[in-house]
This record gives C-alpha cells, structure tokens and sequence, in this order.
C-alpha cells in the first residue's frame, strides 16, 4: 500500500464519519424514525394481543357491522360509512401533511402554514369523530340481556335484524324506577349512572308477547357470517337464566357481546386517540413556529418534516387499528 | 463548539448536568447505591433459605415489622425477592451499566464533543433517578412492595386483594418500571444517533471499538423490546384500576365471584417475555463489548475475529427477538411450536460460541497484564461459559419441563447474565475509572475483590444447579414442609454462607472506589496504553472533550503489538493510537 495522507482513505466506505449525515438524515430525523420504531412496537403488543382474543373468541366476536352503524344527523343504520369517512379525513390530512413538508422544501412560508392548518383541522375533525363514535358505543344501540355466566343474547326481528329493546318492551305499570339525571338530583349510590332501562322480568314479558322477536346468542355461524338464531323454545330456556339488562358499553360489560370486544376498542382506540391528540398540540406549536418565523430564520423547515413523520406514522397506524376493528 | 463555553453553577454541573462524562457518573453511583439495596437483600432472603424461620436480629433490624421476632414473613419474603430482581436486572444491569458506560464512551470513543442530544440525555438520567426513588420508596408503605416476582406475572399482580404486595405496592411498581421504560427510550434513542449521526472522520462503522458496537447494538434491542412491555404494564394497570379484563379469566377471591371475563394470564407473558428474553441481551451485550476491549488491551494483542464479533453480535441480538417461548413450555404451548422455540434457542449459542473462542483466542499467546479490569474479563468469560451450557439445557423444551422453575433455572440466569454482566460492570470500572475520575483505583484491593467475589460467586451458584436438578423449587418461602427436601437444608447454609461472604467482599471494592477517587495515584493520559480515542484526551474533563479539533482517525482500535516487515514493533510501541496515520509499508488490518 502506498503511504497515505490523512484524508484519503478515511472518507469513504461503510457508513464514513466525519459527515453529520452519514446516512443522509440529520440526527433528529433519525430519533424520530426510531421512535417510531419503538412506538410501533407498543401498538404491535396491543393489536397482538387483540389478534389473539379475537381468535380465541372467534366463535363468539361481536360482527362489527352491526356495532358501528351511526352517521351523524342521518337516522338509520348505515355500518362503516362514517368510520370511512373520517379514515378518508385522517389519511387526507397525510395528505395535506405531505404537502407542508414540500413547501417547506421550497421555503415557501404562506404554504406551510395553510398546509400545516389544513392538517390541523384535519386531526381535529378525526378526534371529533373519535369522540363521537365512542359516545355512541358507550350509550349503546339496542340493549341486550346478560344470562348468568356472562354471555350476551340479543333480540332481532324476523329478517334477522337487530332490533332496539325499546321497539318492543313495554314498561310495566308497576316499574317505579327513575331515570338517573342530573335534573332530577336523583343519586344512586351502588349502580349510578348504570340503571339499565327495563328490568328483565319485563324484557322477558315483552319477549313472551311479541311472536315477531326472535332471540340470538354470540355463537357465530360461520358460513352465513351472522349469529345463531333461536327457536322460540330454546330462547325461554336461556331467557330463564337472564341476570340483566344491559344498554351500551364499559369496561366490564357491554351490549354488543364479548367483554374484551369493549376492553380493546376503548383501549387501543384511547390510545390511538391520544397519539392523535399529542400530534395535534405539536402540530399547533410547529405551526405558531411557521407563523412567527423561527424556521424562515433557521433556513430550514426541517421540524416541519419531523412531525410530519410522527403524523404520518399515527395515520398509518389508524390504518392497521381500522383493518382489524372495523373489517376483519 | 468547543469554545463556547458556559459559565457552569453547581446545579448545571453536578445536579442538572448535560455533559455526558458527569451523566455517567451519575448514572454509576445509582446504581451502585441500587446495586448495594439489591444485593443486601439477597444476603437478608438467603438467610431464609438457609435458616427457615429461625431468628435474626438483623431481619427484625431491618425489616421491622414484617421481620418481628427476628423472622421474615413470607409475604416480605416474596417482596424481597420480587425486588432484587427489579432492582438488579433493570436498575443496576440494564440502566447502570448502559447508562454509565454508553455515556461514557459513545462520545469519547468515536470523537464526538457528546451526545447527539444533551438534553435528552439529561432527562433519561433524571427519569432513572425518579423511577429508582419511586421503586425505594415502595419499600416504605404500609402493605409492603410488590411481591410477584420480577415477570409479575397475573392473576397474582393484577388484583390488588390477592396478597398484601398486590396493593399499593404493585401500582408503585408499574408507575416506577414506566417512567424506567421513558428514560431507557431516551438513553437508547440518543445512543444509536450518537453512534450513527456523530463519528469523527475516518471513524467507519468497521473501525469502531467492539465497546461502541455492542452499545450501538444493546440500544436497538432496547428501543424494539421496552414499548414492549410498556404495552403490557399499560394493560395490566387497566386491569388492575378499571376493571378491564385483558388478562383475567373467570376469578373468584375469598369466596367473591369476580366480574372478569375471557381474558389470558398467557398473553401477558407472551408480551413480557418478548421483552424479557431480549433484556437478557440489553444485560449481557455491553458486558461483552467492555470485556472484548478490556481482553485485547491487556492482552497487548489485536481481538480475534473483530468482524465475527460484531456479526455475532448482531445476530445475537436479531435471534433474541424470536425466542421469548423457551420461557413459556409449561404454559401449555403447542409441542410443535415449542420445538420451534428449541430451535431458534439453540441457534443463540452459535454466535455466542463464535464469541467465546473469540476471546480465548484473543488472549492466547497474549502478553497478558494482569490488572483488575482483566481479571474481571476473564472472570466473565468463565461464568459466561459455565452459564451459557446450562442454557443448552433450559433452552431444550424437553429437558426443561423437567427443570422448569426449579433452583436450576436461577442458578443459569445468575450465572450467565448476572454474575457475568457484573463481572463486566466491574471490569468496565476497574478499566475506566482513571478516565472517569483521573485518579488510579488500588490494584491489590482490586485483587482481593476479584479472587473473593468470583470464588463466591461460584460458592453460591454452583450448588445451586444440583439442589435444582433435586427439583427444589424456587420462590417458595420456606421448604421444610416438604420432607424430601430435607437433605438439601446443608448445602442451602453452604450457598448462604457464600452469599454473605461475597456480598461482604463488595464492601471492598465501594472502600477502593470511594478512597480513590479522593485520595488515589493521579492518572497518567493513557494508563493502559490503550489504542481508543477516549485516552487521546486529557485527564482533567473538559466541555466538548477535545480543546483543539476533534481527532482524525486512520486505523481500527486493535493495532497491539503491530509488526512490520521486519519484525519489529512499529513505532517501537506495542500499541498505536486509532489517530496515528497509517504509515508507509504499513497495511491496514
């Protein structure tokens, strides 16, 4: 080998140093690719353990198509439109991400800041919807009975559909119970705020009157892809063993079958949610940051890019907690 | 950089101190004041083993309450043990040794004025600090610390009336390890972009100490396993405080019939142990690096197979992700996947044989100097060696079944990464101390607590494989309530007695420690005559590391005992620094 001088056979080969950008990324970027990394392995522990109670449970998993059925201002029961629609808005808002990290490229200030408000909004009309669909979850749609060992049974019509309680129970006469509001200053101190509707002796009742309301249980059938349907025998038996009424969700019941369906939606939602909420207050501060200058001083609108990444990756996120709640 | 030097106060110096030499240093006296907690406790939960239920003054001395009369109860029993495993494998393993080393030699040894981030490394200290003072202070309450174990495995941990540690102490627990888990991302975050974004020139990724690897490597495992785990902490506080059933199946408690439905104590250790086996690397893999370095100076002889060295260690760490279930073969697991677990267990112990031989070979002919710091390395390869062939053993789901949370399986663990990840810590401080302090620790002091905690350590563990094949089980308070274990009383004193005498033995090492950073030899620029970059700077530390340029390098770190074409040293030195050009005649490797 030749005598060499310092420089030359130093710059180059595997991932030469010397550089601060050894591998093209400024060390920001890169912390934030491997945080992402590192987020992405939290979420892959709880859509992990939710694959595997929804295989555990596949018999008995609630059909989410029957759960998420609301479109604001619009009656009737329309499944996935609205959860569509607000996946349109968050991936939208990628879009408009997108968008503000070009501009920044091009140091064009006005750009930046609609692009970053736009994505802004965009976030915030996604955990406006988010919020909107767990108040729907939480009040519940039809009500259900609970039977002794916890399972769920649910009242359909003839075509198989899912009927509300109050289409068909008639309150008894009898029925003292008040509903608890905050305007009647009423206080329950063991079951406040759970008082179901009906009691079960007149869900039962009811049932016994109208011959046009069938019973199902959790099971699944797997080829029609719907819930076992009763026969009118069989449904007084498991009536017999009805423990409660139950209308809309928490976290230890909920009308829609399995207790874990309502465990895992609230949690990885929530959780989802307030990656969401935290990518929005940095986006707000990223974009006063655009407004008042800081990055047209620095020369450089690399922050821009970097929060982009983080919303980038919670929309892509939101992809894979959409695909195995709402579609699989 | 370098010239824009700050005005420094007390605080920013030595409390809120963004300079990675004194956060390291801060780093390694927590955990040797969590490392001496944790250790104490082992000493007060042998005494148990060996003497169930007889009285001793200092339990009650120290246990107060759940030590009346000089007896421990079982459930502080189980609370001590639970704790020393926290405390040693997360806040002394994990935390002190990455965080003391990484912040110490990331930016010295690859010509960096410090971490990519300051800050950041400022609140990852801080954030440990925290966690250990939460985890210390769930010592204090009234219904004890937590008391599951150190897998916490549910239904145990998750609800809070099962046993007395279930309660607050448990919470506390959880809150501790998920503020650890914050300050470990943030530690390991600004490793790896330390280590990618912030070289010096000629510093490629193949000239890199092994040190720097295996850091590089440790953080990566860290930043994919942790969140992890913060996954199932998250989920087992839900099922703990709001009544979520993620966890818990059908229950009752006392005669309580329980609300909780469906859900699987399985899946918690799927998610804690696809963090739990890779800890395992996060814990071994900088003792390795700190012992390749070590070897190779003292042996005054290149490492053999530097680049064997980091393939292994990279494929050490990529097999560690796809092993958790050798942890779970009694839980039911299906017999096929178990073999598969088998399979990928076994795969580990090549890279971890290519790196055994590697540093036998490394000191083989050497011109061994015998300094404290080798006598640590060889120490570890020898546990890590011994530990490692019974995890041939464990790591056959057929043969453990049969030894499957026996004294067996913790004999393995405290060898092989235990005993040997403290045996590296050590030889890291024994090797770095001058470079930390400026001052030289006592090398014959140094001897002694070498020779009595290695003979120790093997005092305590070795036994402890034969009473395990015995079938002795571990956790259990007291065994004298089953008969066949009778005969296994003797040789549980024999390992106590050990206990105690190696635990002693450290009090060595914390006088040497503490006396010479104070009253020690002032250190010369290059004790060792090391070829790094860390030794390139001057003794007393200064902001940015290098009061000039930031230093060129031209070679790898292993240039010992070089000779040219005639034979001779080169230089007339057995070692030349990774800044000395590359001279003429002369080739590379």
């Amino acid at each position: 080998m030749e005598a060499t001088i310092a420089t030359e056979n130093t710059a180059d080969g595997t991932w030469a140093g010397g550089s601060n950008k050894p591998l093209g990324a400024s060390y920001g970027k890169m912390m934030m690719w491997f945080f992402i990394l590192s987020d992405a392995l939290t979420f892959s522990g709880f859509l992990a353990g939710y694959g595997l109670m929804r295989f555990k449970f596949i018999d008995s998993w609630p059909i989410a198509d029957e759960v998420f059925t609301h479109v604001p201002f619009i009656h009737g029961h329309y499944p996935m439109y609205y959860v569509a629609l607000m996946t349109f808005i968050l991936i939208f808002s990628s879009v408009t991400m997108v968008l503000a990290v070009d501009a920044g490229h091009q140091m064009k200030k006005a750009k930046v800041t609609l692009y970053m408000l736009l994505t802004i909004v965009g976030g915030l009309i996604f955990l406006g919807s988010q919020a909107w669909e767990w108040k729907n979850f939480i009040n519940g749609t039809y009500g259900s009975l609970v039977l002794e060992d916890g399972k769920i049974v649910q009242f359909v019509d003839d075509a198989g559909h899912l009927i509300a309680l109050e289409d068909f129970v008639t309150k008894s006469p009898t029925n003292q119970r008040v509903e608890h509001t905050r305007t009647n200053g009423l206080w329950f101190v063991k079951d406040a705020g759970a008082i179901p509707p009906y009691t079960v002796n007149e869900v039962v009742e009811s049932f016994k009157n109208s011959p046009n309301v069938n019973l199902r249980t959790e099971q699944l059938n797997h080829d029609l892809k719907k819930k076992v349907v009763l026969s009118r025998e069989e449904a007084n038996q498991f009536l017999a063993k009805a423990t409660g009424v139950v209308k809309g969700a928490n976290l230890k019941i909920n009308e829609y079958g399995h207790t874990l369906f309502g465990d895992f939606f609230f949690f990885i939602t929530g959780f989802h949610g307030f990656h969401v909420f935290t990518g929005i207050l940095i986006n707000i501060i990223i974009f006063f940051n655009v407004i008042i200058g800081t990055y047209e001083r620095r020369g450089s609108y690399e922050m821009v890019e970097k929060v982009g990444l983080y919303w980038h990756f919670v929309d892509l996120v939101w992809v894979f907690v959409f695909t195995f709640f709402y579609l699989v | 950089m370098s010239d824009h030097h700050h005005k420094e106060t007390f605080v920013t110096k030595y409390i809120f101190s963004q300079d990675h030499k004194m956060i390291a240093k801060q780093y390694l006296i927590t955990g040797i004041i969590m490392g001496c907690i944790g250790v104490f406790m082992s000493m007060l939960f042998r005494l148990q083993l060996a003497y169930p239920e007889q009285s001793f003054s200092i339990i009650e001395a120290f246990l107060g309450r759940a030590g009346e009369g000089g007896v421990m109860t079982p459930d502080m029993y189980l609370s001590l043990v639970t704790i020393h495993g926290t405390i040693m494998v997360f806040f002394v393993l994990t935390a002190a040794l990455s965080g003391t080393f990484s912040n110490l030699l990331i930016p010295f040894q690859i010509g960096a004025r410090d971490m990519a981030s300051p800050f950041l490394n400022m609140l990852s200290y801080w954030l440990f600090f925290l966690a250990s003072v939460i985890m210390i202070a769930s010592l204090f309450i009234e219904t004890g610390p937590a008391n599951a174990g150190w897998t916490i495995y549910p239904p145990l941990s998750a609800l809070p009336q099962a046993i007395s540690g279930s309660g607050l102490g448990m919470t506390l627990w959880l809150i501790s390890m998920a503020i650890f888990i914050a300050s470990s991302l943030m530690g390991s975050l600004n490793y790896i972009v330390t280590v990618l974004n912030m070289r010096t020139i000629g510093m490629k990724m193949t000239r890199l100490p092994l040190t720097i690897w295996s850091f590089f490597v440790t953080a990566i495992i860290g930043v994919v396993s942790f969140p992890v785990l913060f996954a199932a902490a998250l989920l087992l506080i839900m099922d703990r405080s709001f009544g979520t059933s993620f966890f818990l199946s059908d229950i009752y408690i006392a005669g309580e019939v329980l609300h909780y439905k469906g859900g699987s104590p399985v899946l918690f250790e799927h998610l804690f142990w696809f963090l739990g086996h890779p800890e395992v690397y996060i814990v071994i893999l900088p003792a390795m690096g700190i012992v390749s370095e070590v070897m190779a100076t003292n042996s005054r002889k290149p490492i053999f197979g530097y680049r064997a060295m980091i393939i292994s260690i990279i494929a050490i760490a990529f097999l560690s992700t796809i092993v958790w279930g050798h942890h779970m073969f009694v839980t039911g697991m299906n017999p096929f996947l178990g073999s598969v677990f088998t399979f990928t267990t076994l795969l580990i112990a090549i890279p971890s044989a290519v790196k055994a031989f590697n540093w036998t070979t490394t000191i083989w002919k050497g011109n061994l100097q015998m300094n404290p710091a080798m006598l640590y390395s060889i120490g570890f390869v020898s546990t890590f060696i011994t530990g490692g062939l019974t995890g041939l053993i464990l790591g056959d789901s057929a043969i453990d079944i049969n030894v499957h949370d026996t004294y067996f399986v913790v004999a393995h663990f405290h060898l092989v990464m235990g005993v040997s990840a403290i045996f590296g810590m050590f030889a890291g401080i024994y090797h770095w101390f001058p470079k930390m302090y400026g001052k030289m620790m006592n090398k014959d002091l140094g001897y002694l607590h070498f020779w009595i905690t290695a003979i120790a350590a093997y005092g305590v563990f070795f036994p402890m494989h034969f009473v395990g094949l015995a079938g002795l089980p571990r956790r259990y308070y007291n065994n004298t309530a089953f008969p066949i274990f009778d005969d296994l009383l003797h040789i549980n004193k024999v390992m106590t007695v050990f206990a105690i005498i190696g635990g002693l033995a450290q009090l060595i090492f914390l006088a040497n420690f503490f006396f010479s950073i104070y009253k020690g030899k002032k250190a010369p620029k290059n004790p060792w005559h090391s070829n790094t970059l860390e030794w390139t700077t001057e003794v007393e530390h200064i902001h940015g590391n290098w009061a000039g340029e930031l230093p060129t390098v031209y070679r790898w770190a292993y240039d010992y005992s070089k000779l040219d074409s005639n034979g001779e040293l080169w230089g007339g030195q057995d070692y030349t620094v990774q800044t000395v050009p590359i001279r003429e005649g002369e080739e590379e490797f």
